[in-house]
């Protein structure tokens, strides 16, 4: 399979990634690259082979559904780059 | 003492406890080098005054017999790693000046068994990369130098770069890294250094920055082998804030070094010489296992028909969890943001400004083989094909196999802008031999095997069973003790 432009500006898109007219015809070509490279997946077997979703088996760990943290308003909002108060702010969502 | 830098880890140890020198002297020697070797960028960030603090704790700790493990013992930190009060940068101008309020688990032990830190160091922008140039903080420059060419800048490996480099050059005692295709074990081969790549689950992955979460390891380069498994021990064990870390016993691993081998089963993997593997790997290969027979062990061959599907497998699932993780910088909660005509237009100026080249492209592969419509085709398909990879090694292992031996890299170390230029897959085909490891979750280590007659450093890899990282530390030992002693190069790049 290949991408063509109009589905590079989609994958941008999807990414949340701007993108220029002048970097889409370098950017299908580096991405068809990459799925030329793992084409080769298709020839093999994968009937009734199970995906692969954790690399060693294991119970996934439950804890106690209790509060351990909190209280850290300050220490959460230290590296934002626009706060005000205890809040986040960003460009107006809701007109 | 001539100069404290040149001692391995477990040598500054020992001389630290029996007072032949003090913390401070030994965290002095490593700021000064690391002073006169800014010419190889290998820290984005220094942290002398904080190392020196920390040597003045560990003196008063030593004078009053209340040593930890790694008391006084300068280690270099891979800025993939969060660190309390001390900025974290992934190496990308998208997370600007964030400092983290935390610190990750695996640094807070080496901090909690005595550990001084000497700063944070580069690597490939998210990790992504193999030779260290996808840095927004510039490329690492390898101490090492082509016999004959000493214009040419070698690159140090990938994505570890900063940590390999600085290790090789004397910078620290020995150093983090992480592990996702290769990472730890390609930059440790580059540079003649040792490099380990656990068990998946030995090492929390809290608070180091993630990329590919099921495939992602922490783990130590040093230049010798027991100095990774003193590094190992303490950065090992189980965190409650990953529920991938595994709540087992962490082992003695320095007991392991020096172990016998003998009566150990070595498998070689057939389909590891792949077409087009130099003469001189394969040499390497061959001494390699020579050098293991003598040791005692029984070398056999043995077949993982799928490894010619690793690498294909690992560019699409790493990249599809990568461009999960990395949807987290937004521009609104820290890094950095440009300004945008609404919310969308600011996370996509934002994401566009903040991100390199290569972790543009990842991203974009990633949400291209998770979107509707082509999520079974490529992702599930390579989901599929990793079980496949994974049994190959489980069948190995259940033939009686107790570690597989392969070389480390296809090639020794190149120069900066030869590989990748053109093409981006002609740079991933460096992790052909390590990501399989990281496909089966398995412990892995790269060690060094001599020079090759460009003078560059070859390596070799041992691959573990899960969770048995000390028959690998007693393998590599016995390499090490086989092999050309590693000579790291003189300080030619010293400033004043």
């Amino acid at each position: 399979m290949s991408v063509d432009s109009a589905t590079v500006r989609r994958i941008a898109h999807l990414s949340r990634i701007a993108i220029e007219d002048s970097e889409v015809e370098r950017l299908r070509g580096e991405l068809n690259a990459i799925l030329a490279f793992v084409e080769t997946l298709s020839e093999v077997d994968v009937d009734g082979v199970e995906p692969l979703t954790s690399a060693l088996p294991m119970q996934m760990k439950k804890r106690v559904d209790v509060v351990t943290d909190g209280g850290i308003a300050d220490e959460i909002l230290a590296n934002a780059p626009i706060r005000e108060d205890h809040y986040f702010v960003v460009p107006k969502v809701v007109e | 003492m001539s100069d404290p830098t040149h001692l391995s880890l477990a040598e500054a140890r020992d001389a630290l406890k029996s007072k032949k020198l003090s913390a401070v002297e030994l965290t002095q020697a490593h700021i000064g080098a690391i002073e006169k070797s800014r010419a190889l960028n290998c820290f984005i960030t220094e942290t002398p005054e904080l190392a020196l603090a920390q040597a003045r704790e560990s003196d008063a700790r030593i004078a009053r017999g209340e040593a930890r493990p790694l008391e006084g013992l300068p280690l270099g930190i891979k800025d993939l790693y969060c660190t309390k009060g001390v900025r974290t940068t992934a190496a990308s101008r998208i997370l600007d000046d964030f400092t983290p309020t935390y610190e990750s688990t695996v640094s807070a032990n080496l901090l909690g068994d005595g550990a001084v830190t000497l700063g944070k160091l580069n690597l490939d922008e998210f990790a992504m990369g193999s030779s260290n140039e996808t840095s927004a903080f510039g490329p690492v420059v390898s101490p090492w130098r082509r016999a004959g060419d000493p214009d040419a800048k070698i690159v140090p490996g990938g994505s570890s770069g900063g940590s390999s480099a600085a290790v090789a050059a004397h910078l620290c005692l020995g150093a983090t890294a992480t592990d996702t295709g290769g990472s730890i074990r390609q930059p440790a081969a580059f540079t003649g250094a040792v490099g380990v790549k656990p068990t998946y689950g030995r090492c929390s992955r809290w608070g180091i920055v993630a990329f590919a979460s099921s495939l992602d390891q922490a783990g130590p380069i040093t230049r010798t082998v027991r100095d990774a498994a003193i590094m190992l021990k303490s950065m090992a064990g189980h965190d409650p804030k990953d529920t991938t870390s595994v709540d087992a016993l962490v082992p003695d691993y320095e007991a392991a070094v020096g172990a016998s081998v003998k009566g150990r089963r070595i498998g070689v993997p057939k389909e590891y010489r792949i077409d087009g593997m130099s003469a001189e790997i394969a040499a390497l290969w061959d001494r390699g296992a020579a050098w293991l027979k003598d040791a005692g062990a029984e070398i056999v061959e043995i077949s993982l028909p799928h490894t010619r599907y690793a690498l294909p497998t690992y560019y699409i699932i790493a990249p599809a969890e990568a461009s999960s993780n990395l949807a987290r910088y937004d521009g609104v909660r820290y890094g950095r943001r440009e300004q945008g005509r609404d919310v969308i237009d600011m996370y996509e100026k934002t994401r566009a400004a903040g991100f390199g080249p290569e972790v543009r492209r990842r991203i974009m592969i990633g949400t291209y083989v998770l979107s509707a419509g082509y999520y079974d085709a490529y992702y599930v398909r390579a989901q599929k094909v990793r079980s496949l990879i994974k049994r190959d090694f489980d069948e190995a292992f259940a033939s009686g196999v107790d570690a597989v031996l392969t070389p480390a890299t296809p090639s020794t170390a190149f120069a900066q802008g030869e590989k990748g230029a053109a093409d981006p897959v002609e740079m991933y085909l460096n992790d052909v031999f390590t990501v399989t490891v990281n496909m089966a979750g398995l412990p892995g280590v790269a060690v060094p095997g001599g020079l090759a007659a460009n003078g560059l450093p070859l390596s070799l890899q041992l691959i573990g069973k899960p969770f048995d990282e000390e028959t690998l530390f007693s393998l590599a030992a016995a390499i090490e003790a086989a092999a050309p002693k590693i000579e790291f190069p003189q300080p030619w790049w010293r400033e004043g």
